[in-house]
């Protein structure tokens, strides 16, 4: 007898295996004709400039990781947010210390710089006094 | 302030060699000035605490179409000498006074200073100058073409006798 | 180079039913690359939109070309831009067709002697299977040259071999 998940992996089964028809069949009849601008990897019409392989900034990582936390944060206070009632002072109390905790977490990053970004310089676009005046002045 | 006023303010610093003052049959009076001193005239807008020309509403080529003009047998034509012109158009936010200021060049010789130095926002207005017309602009930071292509070698667009290359990148283009 | 792909030289009613079945898909699904130039795009997108709904006839703007089978090109095709659109239709994938939508992209419209940055017909340029003229076309307009792209496909045939 088959069970109720067991009804669920018969229509995964039952999923996979059209769409692998469909991606064969089309494959087989499908007119095929590479050109060289057709494997390009752009698709946007310009010249590709550079490579793709390119070194990211490593402070990336550490926002991810801290987008991370916070994520973690959020799935364990909606149960919490959820039952709290139930519990009265001490479920709050609970709950506070936990988000303290995180707090404090955060402000010892930014303390330490990791949400500091290191920008390229802003292209200076104000007038040069200097120029200015040096043109003023009499010869 | 009106442009007499200005001039006559203008005509304390520069000798008249410089500048000149053009009563205009239609439209504004403005105020001609040498091509290679025009970043001096305009520092001295811009610093002066009676002017203080502390904007650039609009800066523009113009072909002039006053050559001698010479028709060829197929019906095109081109023209000996004649001029063309940068026009400045001047705003003080702080007098709310207005100013025009033109600057006037042999088509030989297309060289007017740059006034990027003064106001930064007249750097585009000056590739767009020099893309379509052809001034070149002394001192410009990054004198590139701006709207025409990167690699286009057809000429000046807007001049009165320019005339469509034949192709472009392989392509017709004349009609 | 597919199975089916311009293999048969006869004319029987197998291939012609199986030919009449590929070009039905073919023309109830036209994707298109969405090539909105200049003002024409708005009548284009306005042919998108409820109103005029072109997704009854299978057309979805597609966002690359590699996943479309129509290019409409709608509007001012500068020298500039003349080269991207170039390479945009070589990467679509074969069979593919392009609509010339407006006066601009069909002949240089109004830029036609004094426009010294516009290409004169988007057709110097990428072959061109339907023309639809107006400045702008009305949507109206715009179905009727894709009912007659779609007539185009349904007398074509993909499986025989051309002589």
């Amino acid at each position: 007898m088959i069970t109720e998940f067991g009804k669920i992996f018969v229509f995964i089964l039952v999923a996979i295996f059209f769409v692998t028809v469909a991606v064969f069949v089309a494959k087989l009849l499908r007119p095929s004709r590479p050109t060289y601008e057709k494997k390009l990897t752009y698709e946007c019409g310009e010249d590709i400039i550079g490579s793709p392989w390119v070194q990211f900034n490593i402070r990336f990582y550490v926002v991810a990781l801290i987008f991370l936390i916070f994520d973690v944060e959020i799935v364990l206070l909606i149960p919490w947010a959820y039952v709290y009632k139930i519990f009265g002072i001490t479920g709050f109390l609970v709950g506070a210390i936990f988000l303290i905790l995180l707090g404090l977490g955060m402000a010892y990053e930014w303390r330490k710089g990791d949400l500091e970004w290191s920008r390229p310089a802003m292209p200076k676009l104000n007038v040069n006094k200097n120029k200015v005046s040096e043109k003023v002045k009499d010869k | 302030m009106t442009e007499k006023e200005i001039f006559d303010i203008l005509k304390e610093k520069f000798p008249e060699s410089i500048i000149e003052f053009v009563e205009a049959q239609v439209g504004e009076n403005y105020i001609k000035v040498s091509p290679l001193e025009i970043d001096k005239v305009c520092a001295f807008l811009f610093t002066d605490s009676r002017l203080q020309f502390d904007s650039l509403i609009n800066l523009s080529g113009v072909d002039d179409a006053n050559g001698e003009k010479k028709v060829k047998e197929d019906g095109s034509f081109n023209f000996i000498g004649g001029t063309l012109s940068v026009v400045y158009h001047l705003e003080s936010l702080k007098h709310l006074h207005k100013l025009t200021l033109l600057v006037s060049i042999e088509k030989d010789k297309q060289d007017v200073v740059s006034v990027t130095d003064i106001w930064a926002h007249a750097n585009w207005h000056e590739r767009e100058a020099f893309d379509l017309l052809g001034i070149n602009f002394l001192n410009h930071p990054d004198l590139r073409r701006i709207l025409m292509p990167y690699d286009w070698d057809g000429g000046f667009p807007l001049r009165k006798d320019y005339k469509d290359p034949e192709f472009y990148e392989g392509m017709k283009i004349p009609y | 180079m597919g199975l089916l792909d311009k293999q048969f030289a006869d004319d029987n009613i197998i291939i012609t039913k199986v030919d009449d079945l590929l070009n039905w898909a073919r023309l109830s699904s036209l994707w298109q690359v969405g090539f909105g130039l200049a003002c024409c795009a708005i009548e284009m997108m306005a042919t998108s939109a409820s109103h005029y709904d072109f997704d009854r006839f299978g057309v979805i703007p597609r966002p690359s070309p590699r996943q479309s089978d129509v290019i409409i090109v709608s509007g001012t095709v500068t020298l500039k831009m003349a080269i991207r659109i170039k390479r945009l239709y070589e990467q679509m994938p074969d069979p593919k067709y392009v609509i010339s939508m407006g006066s601009c992209s069909n002949c240089g419209g109004p830029y036609w002697e004094h426009g010294y940055h516009v290409l004169k017909g988007v057709d110097r340029i990428i072959p061109v299977d339907v023309y639809v003229p107006g400045c702008p076309p009305r949507p109206e307009a715009l179905l009727e040259g894709l009912m007659k792209l779609q007539e185009k496909i349904r007398n074509e045939s993909l499986i025989k071999k051309t002589t």
